[in-house]
């Protein structure tokens, strides 16, 4: 069904049409309309699910793990803040090997006070154990949600994961979505059936002790190998969506128009779409340029990005979020992928969009031109569009 | 039809940014694809707003902020002076506005060159809705200045925008606002 929504609109209707049994949510900006729509689409008697309406974000997270272990399909959503107020139970989700879905709303973190795009939010849980998405549009974000839980809830993953798409760019802007028929989008994900989950009849301990010399290390160990298989199955799920429903997404890394590229962009979000049209409009006048998506940030795309590296004089990497002392994330890890592979390209830092200044067309050709500038010595982040301070 | 872009100016409460969704939502019925979005930002009751809408017969692959609006549409005549409501707009760019008084002091006040159009929808909406909520009307208005909508879509696409949150009453209502701007706009 062709409807017009907005990303949280899209977040909304996707827990709906998978069918989430439990939704715990606590609500935030830019985040509140996802929230707002659930209980609109239960009242309106459109929606059988339960949804429990939390005192903190933390609570909404230990929430959705319980619901998750037994046996239910669990989905919330949140925000910055909100996101790190979580962060403690982010870790017990994958740890529980819950295949929790949420969507985030990238946004700033204060201070000072900022509700708009910026992905510092979600690249601060890289560590906890969560697959982390991506998106770039509104329907996007529809399909998205719905393969996740195809990838999380299978057996040899069983592992949470996390759905984020920029502030206002992508949650409060409306765009013609498409919604899959439910009796398809029953068929495709079928019922969530773990192997173990709490049940009085067949009773099982969960997050109980493990000591140093017994299986702490392997449950880690576990975690490393689900995230492996998770890698296969995020490449299979989006195959098998695009043929089902028409729609897919690149997998891992989705490139656009890399095949001869010299100098390829490297970026994740909203401004991707940008990006196109900027891209589109250089190969009109004859320059080699091309896009890599980072669609899935974890598990790390690292063999795509060298298989890529090995077409690419240059890439130019685009982080909406900083690690201070450091570098942005996504120019941080490309470079280790690439380390060791022969006549690696050169790779750029731009940090860029930060507490959601707009990344603009302007903006993108500025990288573009910079990028062969000979001035910039070794791989260090370059601010774009800094105001003088 | 390339990429238009519109601005919407209002305040908050005056149902600027549904304008804006409204005018995409009948585009995209005549098959073109469309985006709606309001000014990034905190919504205060009486507040300047902004809201935007892209409209195009090809995909939309963009996600940055509208600069160079095509169009302009200003809901409420007390910004005038007090927000630049035709920033970034080229002399062969269009402008609406609500405004009860004669088109050349308007014309005066927006030192515009391109093409100015004026529509007492407040008066309108009084009228046929019974509250000053010009929105409907300025964007029927708009129909007809821009062409880029039929009107029975723009009806089509009225109905199921408000079936489900207003009266029965309320619709019909704004639906008669919407035919009276637009069979009254002048330029």
């Amino acid at each position: 069904m062709k409807m017009v929504l907005s990303g949280n609109e899209a977040a909304a209707y996707a827990s709906m049409i998978a069918r989430a049994e439990v939704i715990p949510a606590y609500p935030i900006t830019p985040q509140t309309k996802i929230v707002e729509k659930i209980a609109d689409l239960i009242a309106d008697g459109k929606f059988n699910t339960q949804f429990i309406k939390m005192e903190s974000e933390h609570s909404a997270m230990a929430a959705a793990i319980s619901a998750s272990l037994v046996g239910a399909r669990t989905f919330t959503a949140t925000s910055s803040q909100g996101l790190l107020l979580m962060h403690e139970m982010l870790h017990w989700a994958s740890g529980s090997r819950t295949p929790v879905v949420m969507v985030n709303i990238n946004r700033a973190i204060a201070p000072p006070w900022n509700v708009w795009a910026d992905q510092s939010d979600s690249i601060a849980q890289r560590d906890t154990g969560w697959i982390q998405f991506y998106c770039e549009s509104c329907q996007e974000v529809m399909d998205t949600t719905i393969q996740l839980y195809k990838i999380c809830e299978d057996n040899d993953v069983l592992l949470p994961a996390m759905l984020s798409e920029d502030a206002f760019y992508l949650s409060h802007t409306s765009e013609p979505v498409d919604m899959p028929d439910q009796d398809a989008v029953d068929t495709f994900l079928g019922k969530f059936d773990p192997p173990y989950k709490l049940d009085v009849e067949n009773p099982h301990s969960f997050g109980s002790l493990s000591m140093p010399h017994q299986w702490y290390m392997e449950f880690r160990y576990k975690i490393a190998l689900a995230m492996e298989e998770a890698r296969k199955k995020i490449v299979e799920v989006d195959r098998e969506y695009g043929k089902i429903f028409g729609r897919s997404y690149g997998g891992m890394l989705d490139l656009y128009r890399c095949d001869d590229a010299d100098i390829v962009l490297v970026a994740a979000g909203s401004m991707s779409s940008t990006i196109r049209v900027v891209v589109d409009e250089l190969r009109e006048n004859g320059a080699k340029v091309g896009f890599a998506r980072l669609r899935v940030f974890r598990p790390f795309p690292a063999e795509e990005f060298r298989s890529l590296a090995a077409k690419v004089g240059t890439i130019c990497v685009l982080d909406r979020s900083f690690c201070f002392g450091y570098e942005g994330a996504f120019f941080t890890e490309i470079k280790a992928a690439l380390y060791g592979i022969d006549n690696p390209p050169l790779v750029r830092g731009y940090v860029i969009g930060i507490g959601g200044r707009d990344v603009t067309r302007n903006s993108l050709i500025n990288i573009i031109n910079d990028s062969n500038n000979p001035e910039i010595k070794g791989p260090v982040d370059t601010w774009v569009d800094l105001k003088r301070c | 039809m390339g990429l238009i872009e519109i601005r919407w100016h209002g305040r908050g409460g005056q149902g600027v940014v549904t304008a804006s969704e409204l005018f995409a939502e009948a585009s995209m019925l005549e098959g073109n694809y469309i985006q709606a979005f309001p000014e990034f930002g905190p919504e205060r009751m009486g507040a300047p707003i902004k809201a935007f809408t892209r409209i195009s017969e090809a995909p939309i692959t963009i996600h940055s902020h509208v600069y160079t609006p095509d169009i302009v549409v200003v809901l409420d005549p007390t910004l005038l002076g007090q927000v630049n409501v035709t920033e970034g707009l080229s002399d062969d760019g269009i402008i609406l506005v609500n405004y009860s008084k004669d088109l050349e002091s308007l014309k005066k006040i927006l030192k515009f060159k391109g093409k100015v159009y004026a529509l007492d929808a407040t008066k309108l909406a009084l009228e046929k809705i019974g509250r000053p909520v010009a929105n409907t009307s300025c964007a029927g208005a708009l129909v007809k200045i821009t062409g880029l909508v039929g009107i029975d879509n723009f009806l089509a696409a009225t109905v199921e925008k408000f079936k489900e949150k207003l009266p029965e009453k309320a619709v019909l209502a704004n639906k008669e606002a919407i035919m009276a701007a637009y069979n009254g706009v002048e330029q």
